[in-house]
Protein backbone atom coordinates (compact mmCIF):
# COMPACT_ATOMS: atom_id res chain seq x y z
CA UNK A 1 0.00 0.00 0.00
CA UNK A 2 1.35 3.52 -1.27
CA UNK A 3 1.12 6.08 1.64
CA UNK A 4 -1.47 7.96 -0.77
CA UNK A 5 -3.67 5.04 -0.15
CA UNK A 6 -3.34 4.41 3.68
CA UNK A 7 -4.09 7.92 3.73
CA UNK A 8 -7.30 7.35 2.03
CA UNK A 9 -8.18 4.66 4.20
CA UNK A 10 -7.37 6.29 7.47
CA UNK A 11 -10.49 8.11 9.01
CA UNK A 12 -8.31 10.07 11.37
CA UNK A 13 -5.93 11.45 8.87
CA UNK A 14 -8.45 12.12 6.28
CA UNK A 15 -10.51 13.67 8.99
CA UNK A 16 -7.93 15.99 10.23
CA UNK A 17 -7.36 16.50 6.40
CA UNK A 18 -10.48 17.72 5.41
CA UNK A 19 -11.12 19.64 8.69
CA UNK A 20 -7.77 21.41 7.74
CA UNK A 21 -9.26 24.92 6.14
CA UNK A 22 -11.87 25.43 8.32
CA UNK A 23 -9.98 24.73 11.64
CA UNK A 24 -6.90 27.07 10.18
CA UNK A 25 -9.51 29.79 9.50
CA UNK A 26 -11.19 29.44 12.47
CA UNK A 27 -8.52 28.86 14.97
CA UNK A 28 -6.35 31.61 13.44
CA UNK A 29 -9.40 34.41 13.26
CA UNK A 30 -11.81 33.10 15.86
CA UNK A 31 -10.29 31.31 18.69
CA UNK A 32 -6.94 33.55 18.99
CA UNK A 33 -8.96 36.57 18.56
CA UNK A 34 -10.70 35.42 21.26
CA UNK A 35 -7.72 35.15 23.54
CA UNK A 36 -6.29 37.79 22.40
CA UNK A 37 -9.47 40.39 23.41
CA UNK A 38 -9.28 38.57 27.04
CA UNK A 39 -5.44 39.53 27.19
CA UNK A 40 -5.98 43.03 26.12
CA UNK A 41 -8.82 43.53 28.36
CA UNK A 42 -6.06 43.54 31.05
CA UNK A 43 -3.41 45.64 29.25
CA UNK A 44 -3.43 49.32 28.44
CA UNK A 45 -2.96 48.86 24.79
CA UNK A 46 -3.41 51.86 22.77
CA UNK A 47 -3.95 52.33 19.26
CA UNK A 48 0.08 52.13 17.95
CA UNK A 49 1.40 51.49 21.40
CA UNK A 50 1.78 47.77 22.59
CA UNK A 51 0.46 47.55 26.58
CA UNK A 52 1.88 46.70 30.02
CA UNK A 53 -0.04 44.25 31.57
CA UNK A 54 -2.11 46.49 34.46
CA UNK A 55 -4.56 43.60 35.91
CA UNK A 56 -7.64 44.71 36.62
CA UNK A 57 -7.31 48.02 36.37
CA UNK A 58 -9.29 48.41 33.11
CA UNK A 59 -12.24 46.64 35.05
CA UNK A 60 -12.05 48.75 38.23
CA UNK A 61 -11.81 51.87 36.10
CA UNK A 62 -15.25 50.75 33.78
CA UNK A 63 -17.14 49.62 37.04
CA UNK A 64 -16.35 53.34 38.18
CA UNK A 65 -17.24 55.12 35.26
CA UNK A 66 -21.00 56.42 34.71
CA UNK A 67 -20.88 56.18 31.17
CA UNK A 68 -20.16 52.55 31.35
CA UNK A 69 -22.43 51.55 33.93
CA UNK A 70 -25.26 53.56 32.02
CA UNK A 71 -24.53 51.53 29.25
CA UNK A 72 -24.79 48.02 31.19
CA UNK A 73 -28.19 49.75 31.62
CA UNK A 74 -29.10 50.36 28.35
CA UNK A 75 -28.10 47.24 27.24
CA UNK A 76 -30.09 45.28 29.34
CA UNK A 77 -33.11 47.62 29.03
CA UNK A 78 -32.84 47.06 25.27
CA UNK A 79 -32.58 43.31 25.02
CA UNK A 80 -35.05 42.67 27.83
CA UNK A 81 -37.87 44.88 26.23
CA UNK A 82 -37.46 44.32 22.85
CA UNK A 83 -36.76 40.34 23.11
CA UNK A 84 -40.46 40.40 25.12
CA UNK A 85 -41.94 42.75 22.37
CA UNK A 86 -40.61 40.33 19.39
CA UNK A 87 -41.40 37.23 21.37
CA UNK A 88 -45.12 38.34 21.34
CA UNK A 89 -45.51 40.00 18.63
CA UNK A 90 -43.17 36.74 16.45
CA UNK A 91 -45.37 34.44 18.21
CA UNK A 92 -48.70 36.36 17.25
CA UNK A 93 -47.14 37.13 13.72
CA UNK A 94 -46.22 32.99 13.19
CA UNK A 95 -50.42 32.06 14.14
CA UNK A 96 -51.44 34.11 11.96
CA UNK A 97 -49.20 32.78 8.98
CA UNK A 98 -50.04 29.09 9.92
CA UNK A 99 -53.72 29.79 9.32
CA UNK A 100 -55.52 29.14 5.79
CA UNK A 101 -55.24 32.51 3.55
CA UNK A 102 -55.32 33.51 0.04
CA UNK A 103 -51.06 34.07 -0.98
CA UNK A 104 -49.77 32.76 1.33
CA UNK A 105 -46.27 31.99 0.12
CA UNK A 106 -45.89 35.26 -0.59
CA UNK A 107 -47.28 36.82 2.57
CA UNK A 108 -44.81 34.74 3.91
CA UNK A 109 -41.58 35.41 1.46
CA UNK A 110 -42.59 39.24 2.10
CA UNK A 111 -42.53 39.07 5.33
CA UNK A 112 -38.85 38.13 6.21
CA UNK A 113 -37.72 40.96 3.90
CA UNK A 114 -37.12 43.37 7.20
CA UNK A 115 -34.71 40.47 8.20
CA UNK A 116 -33.27 40.22 4.79
CA UNK A 117 -31.70 43.87 3.80
CA UNK A 118 -28.77 45.26 5.94
CA UNK A 119 -29.68 46.67 8.91
CA UNK A 120 -27.38 49.79 8.41
CA UNK A 121 -29.26 50.35 5.59
CA UNK A 122 -33.05 50.23 6.98
CA UNK A 123 -31.60 52.12 10.13
CA UNK A 124 -30.84 55.17 7.52
CA UNK A 125 -34.67 54.74 6.56
CA UNK A 126 -36.04 54.49 10.36
CA UNK A 127 -33.24 57.62 10.68
CA UNK A 128 -35.31 59.71 7.99
CA UNK A 129 -38.41 58.48 9.38
CA UNK A 130 -37.36 59.17 12.88
CA UNK A 131 -36.33 62.64 11.36
CA UNK A 132 -36.86 65.87 13.94
CA UNK A 133 -38.32 68.31 11.33
CA UNK A 134 -39.11 65.76 8.75
CA UNK A 135 -40.83 62.83 10.28
CA UNK A 136 -43.48 61.37 8.50
CA UNK A 137 -44.88 59.76 11.95
CA UNK A 138 -44.60 62.84 13.40
CA UNK A 139 -46.59 64.81 9.73
CA UNK A 140 -49.30 61.85 10.69
CA UNK A 141 -50.13 62.46 13.86
CA UNK A 142 -50.19 66.53 13.33
CA UNK A 143 -53.12 65.80 10.77
CA UNK A 144 -54.92 63.40 12.92
CA UNK A 145 -54.74 66.00 15.52
CA UNK A 146 -52.97 63.84 18.17
CA UNK A 147 -49.98 65.93 18.62
CA UNK A 148 -49.42 69.63 18.32
CA UNK A 149 -45.95 69.94 17.88
CA UNK A 150 -42.83 67.42 15.79
CA UNK A 151 -41.89 64.75 18.08
CA UNK A 152 -38.17 64.75 18.62
CA UNK A 153 -37.60 60.95 18.45
CA UNK A 154 -33.76 60.92 18.59
CA UNK A 155 -33.48 63.72 20.73
CA UNK A 156 -34.59 62.78 23.93
CA UNK A 157 -33.27 59.85 25.93
CA UNK A 158 -36.04 58.21 26.70
CA UNK A 159 -37.78 58.82 23.39
CA UNK A 160 -34.53 57.30 21.56
CA UNK A 161 -34.31 54.21 24.00
CA UNK A 162 -37.98 53.31 22.52
CA UNK A 163 -37.38 54.41 18.79
CA UNK A 164 -34.04 52.10 18.66
CA UNK A 165 -36.12 49.43 20.39
CA UNK A 166 -38.67 49.75 18.14
CA UNK A 167 -36.30 49.28 14.96
CA UNK A 168 -34.87 46.65 16.54
CA UNK A 169 -38.44 44.79 16.98
CA UNK A 170 -39.17 45.78 13.38
CA UNK A 171 -36.09 44.15 12.11
CA UNK A 172 -36.44 41.24 15.23
CA UNK A 173 -40.05 40.27 14.46
CA UNK A 174 -40.14 38.45 11.32
CA UNK A 175 -36.70 35.94 12.29
CA UNK A 176 -38.61 34.72 15.15
CA UNK A 177 -42.02 34.74 13.10
CA UNK A 178 -40.42 32.12 9.98
CA UNK A 179 -38.79 30.27 12.92
CA UNK A 180 -41.35 29.78 15.32
CA UNK A 181 -44.03 29.50 11.78
CA UNK A 182 -41.67 26.45 11.17
CA UNK A 183 -42.31 24.52 14.57
CA UNK A 184 -45.92 25.37 14.19
CA UNK A 185 -46.15 23.64 10.93
CA UNK A 186 -44.52 20.51 12.89
CA UNK A 187 -47.70 20.07 15.18
CA UNK A 188 -50.18 17.49 13.73
CA UNK A 189 -53.68 19.04 13.17
CA UNK A 190 -55.01 15.66 14.60
CA UNK A 191 -54.10 17.62 18.06
CA UNK A 192 -56.68 20.09 17.36
CA UNK A 193 -59.66 18.38 16.42
CA UNK A 194 -58.87 16.08 19.30
CA UNK A 195 -58.95 19.46 21.44
CA UNK A 196 -61.93 20.51 19.93
CA UNK A 197 -64.16 17.49 20.25
CA UNK A 198 -63.23 17.79 23.68
CA UNK A 199 -64.68 21.59 23.92
CA UNK A 200 -61.66 23.23 24.29
CA UNK A 201 -62.12 27.00 23.70
CA UNK A 202 -59.28 28.74 21.25
CA UNK A 203 -57.41 30.50 23.78
CA UNK A 204 -57.43 26.51 25.95
CA UNK A 205 -56.06 24.90 22.82
CA UNK A 206 -53.25 27.30 22.58
CA UNK A 207 -52.21 27.22 25.99
CA UNK A 208 -52.42 23.56 26.19
CA UNK A 209 -51.55 22.24 22.69
CA UNK A 210 -49.63 25.01 20.76
CA UNK A 211 -47.97 26.22 23.65
CA UNK A 212 -46.14 23.12 24.72
CA UNK A 213 -45.11 21.68 21.64
CA UNK A 214 -43.48 25.02 20.60
CA UNK A 215 -41.27 25.24 24.03
CA UNK A 216 -38.26 23.81 22.84
CA UNK A 217 -37.78 25.93 19.68
CA UNK A 218 -39.03 29.01 21.39
CA UNK A 219 -36.33 28.40 23.83
CA UNK A 220 -33.27 28.18 21.32
CA UNK A 221 -35.28 30.94 19.10
CA UNK A 222 -35.15 33.45 21.59
CA UNK A 223 -31.45 32.67 23.02
CA UNK A 224 -30.75 33.22 19.52
CA UNK A 225 -32.34 36.21 19.53
CA UNK A 226 -31.33 38.11 22.98
CA UNK A 227 -27.45 36.89 21.72
CA UNK A 228 -28.33 38.71 18.53
CA UNK A 229 -29.90 41.63 20.40
CA UNK A 230 -27.35 42.22 23.35
CA UNK A 231 -24.55 42.19 20.91
CA UNK A 232 -26.10 44.56 18.70
CA UNK A 233 -24.02 47.41 16.64
CA UNK A 234 -25.29 48.88 13.91
CA UNK A 235 -28.58 50.16 14.82
CA UNK A 236 -27.40 52.41 17.51
CA UNK A 237 -24.51 52.89 15.47
CA UNK A 238 -26.75 54.43 12.36
CA UNK A 239 -29.35 56.34 14.51
CA UNK A 240 -27.89 57.71 17.54
CA UNK A 241 -24.34 56.76 18.31
CA UNK A 242 -24.97 56.24 21.50
CA UNK A 243 -26.37 59.86 22.02
CA UNK A 244 -28.46 61.58 23.23
CA UNK A 245 -26.19 62.02 26.57
CA UNK A 246 -24.98 58.40 25.94
CA UNK A 247 -28.83 57.13 26.54
CA UNK A 248 -28.66 54.69 23.98
CA UNK A 249 -25.13 53.67 23.86
CA UNK A 250 -24.86 50.03 24.39
CA UNK A 251 -21.96 47.62 25.02
CA UNK A 252 -20.99 46.77 22.04
CA UNK A 253 -21.25 50.89 20.56
CA UNK A 254 -19.29 52.20 23.66
CA UNK A 255 -16.43 49.68 22.93
CA UNK A 256 -15.93 50.47 19.59
CA UNK A 257 -16.42 54.16 20.31
CA UNK A 258 -13.49 53.36 23.45
CA UNK A 259 -11.44 51.42 20.96
CA UNK A 260 -11.33 52.64 17.50
CA UNK A 261 -11.87 56.66 17.13
CA UNK A 262 -10.84 56.92 20.91
CA UNK A 263 -7.87 54.68 20.83
CA UNK A 264 -8.53 52.77 23.73
CA UNK A 265 -8.11 48.82 22.63
CA UNK A 266 -7.19 47.85 26.27
CA UNK A 267 -10.50 49.80 27.44
CA UNK A 268 -12.46 48.50 24.81
CA UNK A 269 -11.55 44.87 24.79
CA UNK A 270 -12.14 44.77 28.39
CA UNK A 271 -15.86 46.19 27.94
CA UNK A 272 -16.68 43.77 25.31
CA UNK A 273 -15.27 40.90 27.40
CA UNK A 274 -18.16 41.76 30.17
CA UNK A 275 -20.52 41.19 28.07
CA UNK A 276 -19.51 37.12 27.63
CA UNK A 277 -21.22 36.39 30.85
CA UNK A 278 -24.46 37.44 29.70
CA UNK A 279 -23.73 35.58 26.73
CA UNK A 280 -22.79 32.48 28.65
CA UNK A 281 -25.73 33.11 30.52
CA UNK A 282 -28.16 32.79 27.49
CA UNK A 283 -26.34 29.96 26.07
CA UNK A 284 -26.71 27.88 29.41
CA UNK A 285 -30.48 28.26 29.04
CA UNK A 286 -30.68 27.39 25.37
CA UNK A 287 -28.60 24.23 26.44
CA UNK A 288 -30.87 23.63 29.15
CA UNK A 289 -34.08 24.66 26.04
CA UNK A 290 -33.05 21.06 24.29
CA UNK A 291 -31.98 19.38 26.80
CA UNK A 292 -36.03 19.38 27.69
CA UNK A 293 -36.54 18.64 24.02
CA UNK A 294 -34.67 15.70 24.47
CA UNK A 295 -36.37 14.51 28.04
CA UNK A 296 -40.03 14.95 25.78
CA UNK A 297 -39.10 12.67 22.94
CA UNK A 298 -38.20 9.88 24.93
CA UNK A 299 -34.28 10.50 23.71
CA UNK A 300 -31.24 10.00 25.94
CA UNK A 301 -29.04 11.55 24.30
CA UNK B 1 -49.51 8.19 18.70
CA UNK B 2 -47.46 10.77 16.39
CA UNK B 3 -47.27 8.50 13.71
CA UNK B 4 -50.60 7.58 13.37
CA UNK B 5 -51.00 11.71 13.15
CA UNK B 6 -48.19 12.44 10.87
CA UNK B 7 -49.40 9.30 8.36
CA UNK B 8 -53.23 11.47 8.54
CA UNK B 9 -51.80 15.16 7.83
CA UNK B 10 -51.97 14.45 4.41
CA UNK B 11 -55.60 14.01 3.93
CA UNK B 12 -56.75 16.51 6.41
CA UNK B 13 -54.21 19.42 6.57
CA UNK B 14 -56.95 22.09 7.46
CA UNK B 15 -58.52 20.25 10.56
CA UNK B 16 -61.75 22.21 11.85
CA UNK B 17 -60.86 25.95 10.45
CA UNK B 18 -64.40 25.56 7.99
CA UNK B 19 -65.73 25.93 11.39
CA UNK B 20 -64.95 29.80 11.37
CA UNK B 21 -67.00 32.14 10.43
CA UNK B 22 -65.96 35.03 7.73
CA UNK B 23 -66.71 37.78 9.70
CA UNK B 24 -64.53 36.31 12.90
CA UNK B 25 -61.86 35.39 10.35
CA UNK B 26 -61.44 38.93 9.01
CA UNK B 27 -61.14 40.45 13.14
CA UNK B 28 -58.67 37.72 14.09
CA UNK B 29 -56.94 37.19 11.06
CA UNK B 30 -57.11 39.94 8.45
CA UNK B 31 -56.92 42.74 9.93
CA UNK B 32 -53.55 42.40 12.57
CA UNK B 33 -52.04 40.74 9.31
CA UNK B 34 -52.75 43.59 7.27
CA UNK B 35 -51.45 45.58 9.81
CA UNK B 36 -48.21 43.48 10.38
CA UNK B 37 -47.73 43.55 6.74
CA UNK B 38 -48.04 47.68 6.72
CA UNK B 39 -45.71 47.85 9.73
CA UNK B 40 -43.21 45.54 8.23
CA UNK B 41 -42.86 47.26 4.85
CA UNK B 42 -43.59 50.41 5.17
CA UNK B 43 -40.05 52.00 5.94
CA UNK B 44 -39.28 49.98 1.98
CA UNK B 45 -41.78 52.26 0.56
CA UNK B 46 -41.23 55.87 2.38
CA UNK B 47 -37.07 54.75 0.88
CA UNK B 48 -38.49 53.89 -2.64
CA UNK B 49 -40.70 56.89 -2.43
CA UNK B 50 -38.07 59.40 -0.88
CA UNK B 51 -35.90 57.90 -3.72
CA UNK B 52 -37.49 59.38 -6.44
CA UNK B 53 -38.49 62.96 -4.26
CA UNK B 54 -37.09 66.09 -5.84
CA UNK B 55 -35.55 68.18 -2.85
CA UNK B 56 -38.50 70.62 -2.46
CA UNK B 57 -41.04 68.15 -1.48
CA UNK B 58 -38.34 66.39 0.59
CA UNK B 59 -38.12 69.63 2.74
CA UNK B 60 -41.33 70.89 3.01
CA UNK B 61 -44.05 69.94 5.50
CA UNK B 62 -46.91 70.90 2.97
CA UNK B 63 -48.67 68.68 0.52
CA UNK B 64 -48.90 65.14 0.98
CA UNK B 65 -45.51 63.55 1.78
CA UNK B 66 -46.97 60.15 1.32
CA UNK B 67 -46.52 60.45 -2.63
CA UNK B 68 -44.44 61.98 -4.92
CA UNK B 69 -45.79 64.98 -7.50
CA UNK B 70 -43.14 65.54 -9.32
CA UNK B 71 -40.47 62.38 -9.66
CA UNK B 72 -36.91 62.77 -10.40
CA UNK B 73 -33.64 60.60 -10.92
CA UNK B 74 -31.40 63.16 -9.82
CA UNK B 75 -30.29 61.31 -6.52
CA UNK B 76 -29.69 57.99 -8.18
CA UNK B 77 -28.00 60.04 -10.80
CA UNK B 78 -25.97 61.97 -7.88
CA UNK B 79 -25.00 58.89 -6.40
CA UNK B 80 -23.87 57.02 -9.07
CA UNK B 81 -21.85 59.52 -10.57
CA UNK B 82 -20.83 61.78 -7.96
CA UNK B 83 -20.23 59.39 -5.54
CA UNK B 84 -18.04 56.19 -4.97
CA UNK B 85 -20.69 53.94 -4.87
CA UNK B 86 -20.37 52.32 -7.72
CA UNK B 87 -16.96 51.20 -6.42
CA UNK B 88 -18.79 50.41 -3.24
CA UNK B 89 -20.99 47.67 -4.85
CA UNK B 90 -18.48 46.26 -6.54
CA UNK B 91 -16.40 45.64 -3.24
CA UNK B 92 -19.70 44.97 -1.55
CA UNK B 93 -20.42 41.72 -4.73
CA UNK B 94 -16.56 41.06 -4.60
CA UNK B 95 -16.48 40.15 -0.84
CA UNK B 96 -19.50 38.31 -0.32
CA UNK B 97 -19.12 36.31 -3.49
CA UNK B 98 -15.13 35.10 -2.37
CA UNK B 99 -16.17 35.19 1.17
CA UNK B 100 -18.89 32.79 0.37
CA UNK B 101 -17.49 30.35 -1.70
CA UNK B 102 -14.32 30.28 0.33
CA UNK B 103 -16.77 29.32 3.62
CA UNK B 104 -18.79 26.82 1.51
CA UNK B 105 -15.51 24.82 0.16
CA UNK B 106 -14.20 24.90 4.11
CA UNK B 107 -16.82 23.93 5.40
CA UNK B 108 -18.29 21.10 2.95
CA UNK B 109 -15.31 19.33 3.54
CA UNK B 110 -15.63 20.28 7.65
CA UNK B 111 -18.40 18.84 7.02
CA UNK B 112 -18.32 15.84 5.83
CA UNK B 113 -15.21 14.68 8.08
CA UNK B 114 -17.45 15.62 10.98
CA UNK B 115 -20.88 13.74 9.92
CA UNK B 116 -19.50 10.98 7.63
CA UNK B 117 -15.66 10.05 8.39
CA UNK B 118 -16.58 10.24 12.16
CA UNK B 119 -12.59 10.49 13.34
CA UNK B 120 -11.79 10.37 16.24
CA UNK B 121 -13.33 13.32 18.60
CA UNK B 122 -15.43 14.36 15.93
CA UNK B 123 -18.73 14.97 18.51
CA UNK B 124 -16.25 17.94 20.10
CA UNK B 125 -15.37 19.90 17.04
CA UNK B 126 -19.04 19.75 16.05
CA UNK B 127 -19.81 20.90 19.12
CA UNK B 128 -17.29 23.33 19.01
CA UNK B 129 -18.53 24.45 15.70
CA UNK B 130 -21.52 25.38 17.27
CA UNK B 131 -20.40 27.81 20.07
CA UNK B 132 -18.40 28.97 16.99
CA UNK B 133 -21.45 30.14 15.52
CA UNK B 134 -22.34 31.46 19.28
CA UNK B 135 -19.03 33.95 19.38
CA UNK B 136 -20.46 37.38 18.25
CA UNK B 137 -18.52 40.02 15.99
CA UNK B 138 -18.86 42.56 18.55
CA UNK B 139 -16.90 41.39 20.75
CA UNK B 140 -14.46 39.91 18.37
CA UNK B 141 -13.67 43.06 16.11
CA UNK B 142 -10.72 44.79 18.23
CA UNK B 143 -8.46 41.66 18.85
CA UNK B 144 -9.23 41.10 15.21
CA UNK B 145 -8.51 44.73 14.03
CA UNK B 146 -5.08 44.20 15.14
CA UNK B 147 -4.54 40.45 13.90
CA UNK B 148 -5.33 42.32 10.41
CA UNK B 149 -2.94 45.58 11.32
CA UNK B 150 -0.47 42.94 11.74
CA UNK B 151 -1.02 40.89 8.82
CA UNK B 152 -0.59 43.84 6.95
CA UNK B 153 -4.24 43.56 5.61
CA UNK B 154 -5.71 46.86 6.96
CA UNK B 155 -7.73 48.72 4.63
CA UNK B 156 -7.68 45.66 2.26
CA UNK B 157 -10.87 43.75 0.29
CA UNK B 158 -8.53 40.88 1.51
CA UNK B 159 -9.11 41.32 5.42
CA UNK B 160 -12.65 41.08 4.88
CA UNK B 161 -12.46 38.37 2.69
CA UNK B 162 -10.77 36.31 5.40
CA UNK B 163 -12.54 37.37 8.20
CA UNK B 164 -16.04 37.17 7.04
CA UNK B 165 -15.50 33.47 7.17
CA UNK B 166 -15.10 32.84 10.86
CA UNK B 167 -19.11 33.39 11.03
CA UNK B 168 -19.70 31.88 7.55
CA UNK B 169 -17.80 28.39 8.25
CA UNK B 170 -19.71 28.08 11.34
CA UNK B 171 -22.84 28.45 10.01
CA UNK B 172 -22.59 26.89 6.78
CA UNK B 173 -20.93 23.27 8.47
CA UNK B 174 -23.78 23.26 10.80
CA UNK B 175 -26.07 23.46 8.06
CA UNK B 176 -24.65 20.77 5.74
CA UNK B 177 -23.76 18.76 8.98
CA UNK B 178 -27.53 18.27 9.30
CA UNK B 179 -28.11 17.81 5.20
CA UNK B 180 -25.12 14.83 5.00
CA UNK B 181 -26.98 13.50 8.06
CA UNK B 182 -29.68 13.23 5.94
CA UNK B 183 -28.17 11.21 2.85
CA UNK B 184 -28.46 7.29 3.64
CA UNK B 185 -25.14 5.49 4.23
CA UNK B 186 -25.78 2.59 2.27
CA UNK B 187 -25.59 5.15 -0.95
CA UNK B 188 -21.53 5.24 0.20
CA UNK B 189 -21.38 1.72 1.63
CA UNK B 190 -22.32 0.22 -2.22
CA UNK B 191 -19.44 2.88 -3.66
CA UNK B 192 -16.98 1.89 -1.12
CA UNK B 193 -17.53 -1.87 -1.88
CA UNK B 194 -17.22 -0.77 -6.02
CA UNK B 195 -13.82 0.58 -4.57
CA UNK B 196 -14.43 4.70 -5.17
CA UNK B 197 -12.19 6.83 -2.79
CA UNK B 198 -13.56 8.89 0.06
CA UNK B 199 -13.10 12.11 -2.42
CA UNK B 200 -15.41 10.46 -4.91
CA UNK B 201 -17.94 9.63 -2.75
CA UNK B 202 -17.68 13.25 -1.58
CA UNK B 203 -17.90 15.10 -5.05
CA UNK B 204 -20.01 12.43 -7.26
CA UNK B 205 -22.79 10.84 -4.16
CA UNK B 206 -22.86 13.48 -1.18
CA UNK B 207 -22.37 16.48 -3.22
CA UNK B 208 -25.31 16.43 -5.81
CA UNK B 209 -27.67 15.17 -3.21
CA UNK B 210 -26.33 17.82 -1.10
CA UNK B 211 -27.36 20.57 -3.42
CA UNK B 212 -30.38 22.32 -1.79
CA UNK B 213 -28.51 22.65 1.33
CA UNK B 214 -25.25 23.88 -0.70
CA UNK B 215 -27.65 26.31 -1.91
CA UNK B 216 -29.45 27.53 1.42
CA UNK B 217 -25.92 27.68 2.68
CA UNK B 218 -24.91 29.94 0.09
CA UNK B 219 -27.64 32.55 -0.54
CA UNK B 220 -27.47 32.43 3.57
CA UNK B 221 -24.12 33.47 3.55
CA UNK B 222 -24.22 35.72 0.60
CA UNK B 223 -26.18 37.51 2.41
CA UNK B 224 -24.70 37.69 5.94
CA UNK B 225 -21.51 39.03 4.01
CA UNK B 226 -23.42 41.50 2.43
CA UNK B 227 -25.03 42.74 5.54
CA UNK B 228 -22.09 43.00 7.15
CA UNK B 229 -21.19 46.24 9.19
CA UNK B 230 -18.70 46.27 12.38
CA UNK B 231 -15.51 44.20 10.64
CA UNK B 232 -16.41 46.21 7.51
CA UNK B 233 -16.07 49.51 9.36
CA UNK B 234 -13.46 48.79 11.70
CA UNK B 235 -10.83 47.38 9.22
CA UNK B 236 -11.35 49.54 5.89
CA UNK B 237 -10.97 53.22 5.72
CA UNK B 238 -9.83 54.07 2.82
CA UNK B 239 -13.27 55.42 0.54
CA UNK B 240 -12.59 53.03 -2.40
CA UNK B 241 -11.79 49.93 -0.12
CA UNK B 242 -15.65 50.50 1.80
CA UNK B 243 -19.07 48.50 1.40
CA UNK B 244 -22.27 49.26 0.51
CA UNK B 245 -23.62 49.75 4.26
CA UNK B 246 -20.56 51.15 5.46
CA UNK B 247 -19.65 54.03 2.62
CA UNK B 248 -23.58 54.73 2.82
CA UNK B 249 -23.56 55.17 6.55
CA UNK B 250 -19.79 56.97 6.50
CA UNK B 251 -19.63 58.89 3.05
CA UNK B 252 -23.08 59.69 2.35
CA UNK B 253 -23.68 61.78 5.05
CA UNK B 254 -21.63 65.02 5.07
CA UNK B 255 -21.74 67.31 8.08
CA UNK B 256 -25.50 68.39 9.19
CA UNK B 257 -26.81 68.81 5.84
CA UNK B 258 -28.21 65.17 5.40
CA UNK B 259 -29.16 64.60 1.46
CA UNK B 260 -31.82 62.16 2.09
CA UNK B 261 -33.00 61.41 -1.05
CA UNK B 262 -29.02 59.91 -2.39
CA UNK B 263 -29.02 58.73 1.52
CA UNK B 264 -32.30 56.69 0.36
CA UNK B 265 -31.34 56.01 -2.61
CA UNK B 266 -28.25 54.35 -1.55
CA UNK B 267 -30.14 52.15 0.69
CA UNK B 268 -32.25 51.23 -1.80
CA UNK B 269 -30.01 50.34 -4.37
CA UNK B 270 -28.05 48.49 -1.38
CA UNK B 271 -31.08 46.72 -0.57
CA UNK B 272 -32.37 45.35 -3.88
CA UNK B 273 -29.92 42.80 -5.08
CA UNK B 274 -30.00 41.30 -2.07
CA UNK B 275 -34.08 41.12 -2.45
CA UNK B 276 -34.00 40.10 -5.69
CA UNK B 277 -31.82 37.38 -4.42
CA UNK B 278 -34.08 36.16 -1.88
CA UNK B 279 -36.74 36.61 -4.16
CA UNK B 280 -35.54 33.58 -6.43
CA UNK B 281 -34.51 31.47 -3.37
CA UNK B 282 -36.87 32.13 -0.91
CA UNK B 283 -37.59 28.60 0.23
CA UNK B 284 -33.92 27.29 0.40
CA UNK B 285 -33.23 30.76 2.62
CA UNK B 286 -36.26 29.95 5.09
CA UNK B 287 -35.05 26.29 5.06
CA UNK B 288 -31.25 27.08 5.90
CA UNK B 289 -32.62 29.88 8.35
CA UNK B 290 -34.56 27.91 10.39
CA UNK B 291 -32.53 24.41 9.67
CA UNK B 292 -29.80 26.16 11.73
CA UNK B 293 -32.17 26.64 14.60
CA UNK B 294 -33.87 23.80 15.04
CA UNK B 295 -30.84 21.42 14.96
Amino acid sequence: MTLLQRLENSRNALGLLFLLPAAALLLFFLTYPLGLGIWLGFTDTKVGRAGVWVGLENYEYLFGDSVARLSLFNTVFYTAVASVVKFVLGLWLALLLNKHMPFKAFIRAIVLLPFIVPTALSAIAFWWIYDAQFSVISWTLMKMGLIDRYIDFLGDPWNARFSVIAANVWRGVPFVAICLLAGLQTISPSYYEAASLDGATPWQQFRFVTLPLLTPIIAVVMTFSVLFTFTDFQLIYVLTRGGPLNATHLMATLSFQRAIPGGSLGEGAALAVAMVPFLLAAILFSYFGLQRRAWQQGGKD
Amino acid sequence: MSQQAGAEQPADTQGMNYLVSSQRKLATLYLPLAAFLFVLLFPFYWMSVTTFKPNEELLSREGNPFWVTNPTLAHIKKLLFDTAYPEWLWNTILISVTATFLSLLCSVLAAYAIERLRFHGSRYVGVSIFLAYLVPPSILFIPLARVVFELGLFDTRLALILTYPTFLIPFCTWLLMGYFRSIPFELEECALIDGATRWQILSKIILPLAVPGLISAGIFAFTLSWNEFIYALTFISSSESKTVPVGVVTELVEGDVYHWGSLMAGALLGSLPVAILYSFFVEHYVSGMTGAVKE
